[in-house]
């Protein structure tokens, strides 16, 4: 096989495979805001207060599914 | 199609509007390129716009406000709210500070949200020297504020003498990855939309140029409506988490115990 092919081959396949990644953090975030809910249908009052927190959270987590899509970028245009 | 292929990241380039010139280096090799570019272009104008509208919104300071003025006060007790919220009251001295950083990425988002405007948040330089400072600032500042006290910041309290070592060593790398990941939430966040964005764009078109199949670009074109729905709230999403973020992170800066 053509090395140069070969290598499209691998960068196409990699970034594929790096996509995989965002599946946990979309797990993450289902956890995340699920339970926000939850919490917020048993103690309404308390909801508010924590919206915050739920932010943060999610930002937390969905930081790890942004990496995984750096990794596929970097192996699109970088590599 | 064939003569112009779809792009998606064409959107990014990052264009001169003028020279400025180049400093230093021997005409070939080295040297820095100074140039005021479409990125340059849309910063300033997300500034001055941000400028203009408090500017107004401030000027007249009529008791009961009117509408300009209603949004600036609005935008002002939002993030004063939440700087006390997360920060505490002692975190109001870095008001100004989070107030620009929130400003400055919601304007730029919405900005990138027209379309032909360049998104200045989806470049990395960008956000990275804006989590940079926020790092340096919580740095600084926690050593001025707390001397070598600051270092407990990493000695989380109640955890048992075995595993301590094992538990700083995980709080060093989680404290320095800390700009990394504020700053690609945010670029990764603009980028991967725009990208989104595109990509159902460039479906519609492709549709439509194969012929009777044409009627089929309807459900990609919904898609895209609905993607820019979602979009403008993930532009004004990022902009609370960046500066959510930077207030927990401040907050640590000045109580690094606990």
């Amino acid at each position: 096989m053509d090395p140069e092919a070969a290598k499209l081959m691998g960068k196409l396949i990699g970034a594929g495979i790096a996509c995989i990644g965002m599946g946990g953090a979309g797990v993450g975030v289902g956890v995340i805001f699920g339970n926000y809910l939850s919490g917020a249908l048993r103690n309404p009052a308390a909801a508010a207060a924590q919206f915050s927190n739920l932010i943060f959270g999610f930002a937390v987590t969905e930081a790890l599914g942004i990496f995984s899509l750096v990794i596929a970028f970097l192996l699109l245009y970088a590599v | 199609m064939a003569e112009q292929p779809i792009e998606p990241i064409h959107q990014f380039k990052i264009t001169n509007i003028f020279d400025i010139g180049t400093f230093g280096g021997d005409g070939t090799t080295g040297g820095i390129h100074l140039a005021f570019t479409n990125s340059a272009l849309f910063m300033v104008l997300t500034v001055g716009a941000i400028g203009l509208f408090l500017i107004w919104g401030s000027a007249r300071r009529a008791i009961v406000p009117g509408r300009t003025q209603l949004m600036a006060e609005m935008a002002y007790e939002f993030v004063a709210n939440m700087v006390r919220t997360t920060a505490g009251h002692e975190g109001m001295k870095f008001f100004p500070l989070v107030f620009s950083l929130f400003m400055f990425i919601l304007v730029a988002n919405l900005f990138g949200m027209f379309p032909y405007f360049f998104t200045v948040t989806s470049q990395i330089i960008v956000t990275a020297m804006m989590a940079l400072l926020v790092f340096f600032t919580v740095v600084i500042y926690g050593f001025y504020k707390n001397g070598l006290k600051f270092l407990k910041l990493f000695v989380p309290p109640g955890i048992p003498i075995y595993i301590l070592p094992l538990v700083v060593v995980i709080e060093i790398i989680s404290f320095l990855s800390r700009p990394l990941s504020h700053s690609l939430r945010l670029w990764g966040n603009m980028l991967a939309g725009h990208i989104v964005l595109k990509v159902f764009g460039g479906m519609v078109v492709a549709l439509l140029a194969a012929g009777a199949w044409g009627i089929v670009s309807i459900a990609p074109f919904a898609m895209a409506v609905a993607l820019t729905g979602l979009e403008f709230l993930v532009s004004a999403l990022q902009a609370f988490v960046f500066a959510v973020l930077t207030c927990v992170y401040l907050h640590d800066a000045m109580h690094p115990g606990h």
